[in-house]
């Protein structure tokens, strides 16, 4: 029986969906031009994802096999409405930025596969946790990607201009192309360090064993 | 001594080895950045500097730090450095070649797996990487010194344009911009004799259109590039200028003379790494090289498409290889519509 927590720390780092299992990478590249709209990106998708995963995992003995991907795609359409309404009502400027990927996050990959692959075969808790561990990784994935695309491409952090960069700011970084290299070198950097981490944890579990 | 040799194949080795080859290309290199150095006065012959020491010392930094073999001594660094240099605005802000021989060298070669191995010249996606970065620094082009206030004060006078004086900054069109301008309606004359020997605006290494042609006559008389690249390349641009412009015939010297098309011709799109290695394969390489300039140049938005054009036939190269790949002697030719039994 795999522990609660580790149910979210996996979705964190081990399967983290965007330098992990490489999912979702649609709004990934096309909104991160900014951190908030990373955030704003990561925060919706997150929403979506917990309640499907929710409802789901409910309904997971009553949706016949047969026809559960056309169940779960209604259900998390219905899921996304509801997020791109209050958008529209309360966040104006974010439901601008972000425009037609609010619709997408109906066809995000990430949802569907915890769905099929997780909430489909677990209680209603663990795909909870689950959710808020892959939303959590993506939302961070997101945010970073965000982060180093506006602080090389427009020289600034939550629209606040930074003294020397933005005098020198890459273009390129905000422009796909620059989305591609950000992305690619994030992913090198963060495998290279989960590496790293487990490698030294397997070291510590041998030395234990020897004790 | 014994001397009979057992070793194991290739047997037949060449006197032309890699960093030879290096430096016949640097030699072939000198005369364009010395016109540059001329036309443009000193900071051009700093871009130079930095962006070359920068290609050398990130590919040494490189090899220092992964523990692999070092590989500066073969000259190719120098040759990519020269060449992003020459790609260059005489008065661009330093930052730029620092970054753009980074770029080159470690993102395009070095993560690839080094010489030989890139996918893509490193100068020409250096260019396209800081084209794309600092589009406005990349487009502002100066006049040539004016020598008439002495050599001294005229190899230095850009120096205040290149650090931020911003007030006597005289920035200037080149002929390719006064081609598109014109066919917006916009004025302008260009002289095809200062487009010939160098004296105009533009980067450091494409104005001298004499220095690039010793350059690059020298690489092929010396059978280090083959001479259908730029031949074809810079034939095919000629004839899609007859065809593109209205009263084409005018349009044909401009187009061979200004902006980069020799500089990328004869050095850039002979890459050896990112050329085909069939002979129809090159043939078609240099064809669509030329054709797509010509369309970036009569079309596109920018007033240059040198670069996109072999960026672009360097990705296609693996592909004319593998579909172009010559029958070996001996072996039966394919069927294309035989019957499967």
């Amino acid at each position: 029986m795999i522990k609660k927590s580790d149910i979210v720390k996996n979705g964190i780092i081990k399967n983290n969906p965007t330098f992990r299992l490489v999912l979702g990478t649609c709004p990934t590249l096309a909104v991160t031009t900014s951190v908030m709209n990373g955030i704003s990106m990561g925060l919706a998708t997150t929403f979506v994802l917990i309640c499907s995963n929710i409802i789901i995992s409910l309904l997971r003995n009553i949706i016949p096999d047969k026809v559960r991907i056309p169940a779960y795609i209604l259900l998390i359409a219905t899921f996304v409405i509801v997020v791109e309404m209050v958008l529209r009502a309360f966040l104006p400027d974010i439901y601008d930025a972000l425009g037609l990927f609010i619709s997408l996050i109906v066809v995000n990959c990430i949802i569907l596969g915890r769905a099929e692959s997780f909430a489909s075969a677990n209680t209603v808790l663990d795909s909870a946790l689950d959710a808020v561990g892959i939303g959590a990784g993506f939302t961070f994935a997101l945010m970073l990607m965000g982060f180093v695309r506006e602080l090389l491409g427009a020289g600034s952090i939550f629209s606040w201009s930074i003294p020397v960069l933005s005098d020198c700011a890459m273009t390129i970084f905000i422009l796909p192309a620059g989305g591609f290299f950000a992305y690619g070198f994030l992913m090198v950097i963060f495998n290279q360090l989960v590496k790293k981490a487990e490698e030294r944890k397997k070291q510590k579990a041998e030395k234990g064993a020897e004790r | 001594m014994n001397k009979l040799l057992v070793s194991s194949s290739p047997h037949i080795g060449s006197s032309m080895t890699t960093d030879k080859i290096m430096k016949h290309v640097v030699i072939a290199l000198i005369p364009a950045c010395i016109a540059g150095i001329f036309v443009f006065g000193l900071p051009s012959l700093l871009v130079l500097i930095v962006s070359t020491g920068t290609c050398v010392l990130t590919e040494y930094l490189y090899n220092m730090l992964t523990k692999k073999p070092q590989t500066v001594e073969d000259f190719s660094a120098v040759v990519t450095g020269l060449l992003l240099g020459m790609n260059l605005p005489p008065t661009i802000p330093l930052y730029i070649p620092i970054i753009g021989g980074v770029f080159a060298i470690l993102v395009v070669k070095m993560l690839f797996g080094g010489l030989g191995k890139n996918f893509a010249n490193p100068a020409i996606t250096a260019r396209i990487f800081v084209m794309l970065a600092w589009t406005k620094a990349m487009t502002t082009f100066v006049q040539p010194i004016d020598y008439s206030q002495g050599f001294f004060n005229a190899m230095t006078s850009h120096f205040s344009t290149m650090f931020g004086g911003g007030v006597d900054a005289v920035s200037s069109a080149t002929p390719l911009g006064i081609i598109k301008g014109s066919l917006n309606g916009g004025g302008g004359t260009i002289s095809i004799l200062n487009m010939f020997l160098g004296y105009t605006a533009g980067c450091i290494g494409e104005v001298s259109a004499l220095a690039l042609i010793l350059g690059g006559v020298y690489l092929i008389v010396l059978r280090i590039i083959d001479w259908k690249i730029p031949v074809l390349f810079i034939l095919t641009s000629a004839i899609f200028a007859l065809i593109f412009y209205d009263n084409g015939i005018m349009y044909v010297l401009p187009t061979i003379l200004g902006g980069g098309l020799l500089l990328g011709a004869f050095f850039m799109a002979t890459d050896y790494a990112s050329s085909p290695n069939t002979s129809i394969g090159v043939i078609i390489y240099a064809i669509g090289c030329g054709f797509i300039t010509m369309l970036i140049r009569r079309f596109g938005g920018y007033p240059e498409g040198v670069s996109f054009a072999i960026l672009l036939m360097n990705l296609v190269s693996p592909l004319l290889d593998k579909y172009l790949r010559p029958r070996v002697f001996g072996v039966a030719r394919k069927k294309p519509f035989a019957k499967k039994e």
